[in-house]
């Protein structure tokens, strides 16, 4: 049975079946001395707690499944002692999983022997590490061709892809110095060059911007995230921070004691939390950064074709009691909008269509826009904002109402809209 | 009654001398081939030592001190040759210095490969464990007797009592080096990719090259104290000339073999703790 997902995120009618590129499935990582005995022996519905003062044994991953897809920045958060560093570990079997599968491409890891694995890790997989990892004896560029050292790639070939990693990172100029004359932000872009230089397709980042002051994280969480649009890669990112994880992934998986609590879009995750667990942690994320407008948008409640009699115009508004009426072709693309005072004007001069009175110039915003973008658009005029898809089709409108219940309210947010 | 029972008493010390016997005679040729894996390189060196002119001698050290430990340990190199020279110990000194050199050449090769296997290995360290207290503890007396049975008398047993005695620190500070490596400087090197081999050459040795040379800087220093006892089984050079004071209860000639020896443990221990720390200052400003 493959495994495959339905790309979904904007656009509902280009749905691709894709294979995962890392699925992971029922694994589990228990550490003690016996791990197998007590795998098998395990009740479902016995705690961490329990089981570490029954056996002796700690579950550091339990059950856990996912699928990571190409390009796709999957973020796995969780607090410390969640296990997300032990799972992480065991997609590149740095740590050997109790049992489960983890599947790379296709190709179980589990199976393979050291050379295989060794090669998977020199060309498949990299990884950037928390406290950077790096190689205090060599200089910067050194630590960058480790990788390709490694993989013992000729002298000439390693230091050209090399130099281009350390361009991309910023760090040109300081390929002589050596690790402890960097500072941590620039340490852990070495990091990062490092991985970058053996241009594996999948990245495994272990919370590689906890260790940084708030201030230089957030500005390499923004560089990694315009390094993400030149460079395609398949990155699994660990991380504590629930903002962070919300800024940067595509998706998100929610740790707790070993197990994945939530898997969802940063959108759902803070829109729709599973359990009480991760309302509690999303409790004072500003929602306005995360919810998009296609998620608040609402059908619009006078549509009208640009020969519609004016007469009939106003009678619809009155019945809808709505605003505005929203002139759309046949292809369903907006013309234009009516309010309901041209509308009346029109009436009067006794023109037969609305043609003429339709404003051409209106709000309007792509389904992906957070709701903190749209605000501006909102609170400048007074017509509900238009949500176009790319070929300018009319998908729905944002209304001041609903946009303060998406920043405001609670859970309860999306109810009007579903 | 108040008396050990003696049914109780085991002939022990007679099993170990026939146990000696019996490798003495049969084992005759293996004690052979390490006999000669010694002495040449170690006649070698202590003939090339003489050969070399004195003036030589002092330029070569000085240089290497002042390349690695600085101005001050190159002044005191030359100050310090020069006194030995003018004391009439010149020849004494450079045997002396052969044996260390010696000793210390044959500790760290058997020391640094042994010192890796215990890293790599919980049941190879727990084992080995036992015998490194042993040999650290026992009086270094002791092994100038079995080292006298299978290796006769001169300096071919010096050498080796000296490395039994001394190659300890060199195991136990290799063994403790790669394990004191930042555990996820390791798991770098496993996730890129890296064998094990890679991974010990690129990673665990550089980094535990600091603890590593304090381990031979340990065995050094203990190969200096080794050198006047291992007199007593025939090693010429300094050590003989303190036993020699000591016989003929001449202080002077006694205290001057010491200076010198205390000149040479110096000059050594200076210049081996800077090639330790030459490249790892930066490392522990790096935090």
């Amino acid at each position: 049975m493959p495994i495959t997902r339905k790309k979904s995120k904007v656009s509902n009618r280009s749905e691709v079946e894709e294979e995962a590129k890392v699925l992971c499935q029922n694994l589990w990582k228990i550490f003690g001395p016996d791990p197998q005995q007590v795998l098998s022996n395990i009740d479902d519905g016995a705690t961490k707690q329990e089981v570490l003062e029954e056996t002796g044994h700690v579950i550091a991953v339990k059950d856990v499944s996912f699928e990571v897809y190409e390009n796709e920045i999957f973020v796995i958060m969780g607090l410390s002692g969640s296990g997300k560093s032990t799972l992480v570990r065991c997609i590149n079997r740095l740590i050997e999983p109790t049992s489960g599968m983890v599947l790379i491409d296709g190709v179980d890891i589990a199976q393979m022997n050291n050379a295989e694995l060794r090669q998977l890790r020199r060309h498949k997989l990299s990884m950037v590490f928390q406290n950077f990892g790096l190689l205090p004896h060599r200089s910067v560029l050194d630590n960058v061709v480790f990788g390709l050292e490694l993989r013992r790639e000729k002298r000439k070939e390693r230091q050209k892809k090399a130099a281009r990693a350390i361009e991309m990172v910023g760090l040109k100029g300081w390929e002589k110095s050596r690790i402890y004359e960097l500072s941590g932000g620039m340490q852990q872009r070495v990091g990062l060059a490092r991985s970058l230089a053996v241009d594996s397709e999948i990245i495994l980042m272990d919370e590689p911007f906890s260790a940084l002051d708030p201030l230089i994280r957030r500005q390499m969480q923004d560089e990694f995230i315009n390094l993400r649009s030149v460079v395609k890669k398949t990155v699994i990112f660990i991380t504590h921070d629930l903002i962070e994880a919300l800024k940067l992934g595509d998706r998100i998986a929610i740790m707790k004691d070993g197990e994945i609590v939530q898997i969802g879009t940063p959108e759902e995750i803070v829109s729709q939390p599973a359990d009480d667990y991760v309302s509690e942690f999303v409790r004072d994320v500003p929602r306005g950064k995360v919810v998009l407008a296609e998620s608040i948008m609402e059908k619009p409640a006078v549509l009208i074709s640009s020969d519609q009699n004016p007469e009939v115009v106003i009678e619809e508004l009155k019945a809808k009691r709505a605003a505005v009426a929203f002139v759309i072709d046949a292809d369903g693309k907006l013309e234009g909008i009516v309010t309901k005072e041209q509308a009346m004007a029109a009436a009067q001069k006794r023109l037969t269509s609305i043609e003429g009175v339709a404003q051409r110039e209106f709000p309007s915003t792509s389904p992906d826009t957070t709701v903190e973008q749209v605000l501006p658009l909102v609170a400048e005029g007074n017509v509900p904002v238009a949500v176009l898809d790319e070929e300018k089709r009319l998908l729905g409108v944002v209304t001041r109402l609903a946009l303060i219940h998406a920043m405001y309210a609670g859970n309860e947010t999306n109810d009007a809209n579903e | 009654m108040f008396d050990f029972p003696e049914f109780f008493s085991f002939p022990l010390g007679d099993w170990i001398n026939i146990t000696v016997d019996w490798l003495t005679l049969e084992w005759a040729p293996f004690f052979d081939v390490i006999t000669i894996a010694i002495r040449e390189p170690l006649v070698s060196l202590e003939h090339f030592l003489w050969w070399l002119p004195w003036w030589a001698v002092i330029v070569i050290l000085a240089a290497v001190a002042w390349r690695f430990a600085g101005r001050r340990i190159a002044l005191f190199t030359v100050c310090g040759m020069l006194f030995i020279g003018v004391m009439g110990l010149w020849d004494e000194t450079m045997t002396t210095l052969a044996i260390i050199v010696t000793s210390v050449a044959v500790s760290v090769l058997v020391g640094i490969p042994l010192g890796i296997l215990a890293a790599k290995s919980d049941r190879v360290e727990a084992v080995a464990r036992p015998f490194l207290d042993g040999m650290q503890t026992m009086p270094s007396f002791v092994y100038l007797i079995p080292a006298v049975f299978f290796f006769g008398l001169g300096k071919v047993p010096a050498v080796v009592a000296t490395f039994i005695y001394a190659v300890p620190p060199c195991i136990r500070l290799t063994n403790l080096g790669i394990r004191q490596v930042s555990s996820e400087v390791v798991e770098a090197g496993k996730a890129f990719g890296s064998t094990g081999l890679q991974l010990l050459f690129k990673i665990q040795l550089p980094l535990a090259r600091p603890t590593i040379m304090a381990g031979v800087n340990q065995t050094i220093m203990m190969a200096l104290a080794m050198v006047v006892i291992a007199s007593m089984i025939g090693a010429s050079g300094l050590g003989l000339e303190v036993l020699r004071g000591i016989q003929r209860l001449d202080v002077g000639q006694g205290f001057l073999a010491g200076i010198s020896i205390v000149i040479v443990a110096i000059l050594i221990d200076r210049v081996s703790q800077a090639l330790g720390r030459t490249r790892e200052t930066g490392l522990r400003r790096g935090g």
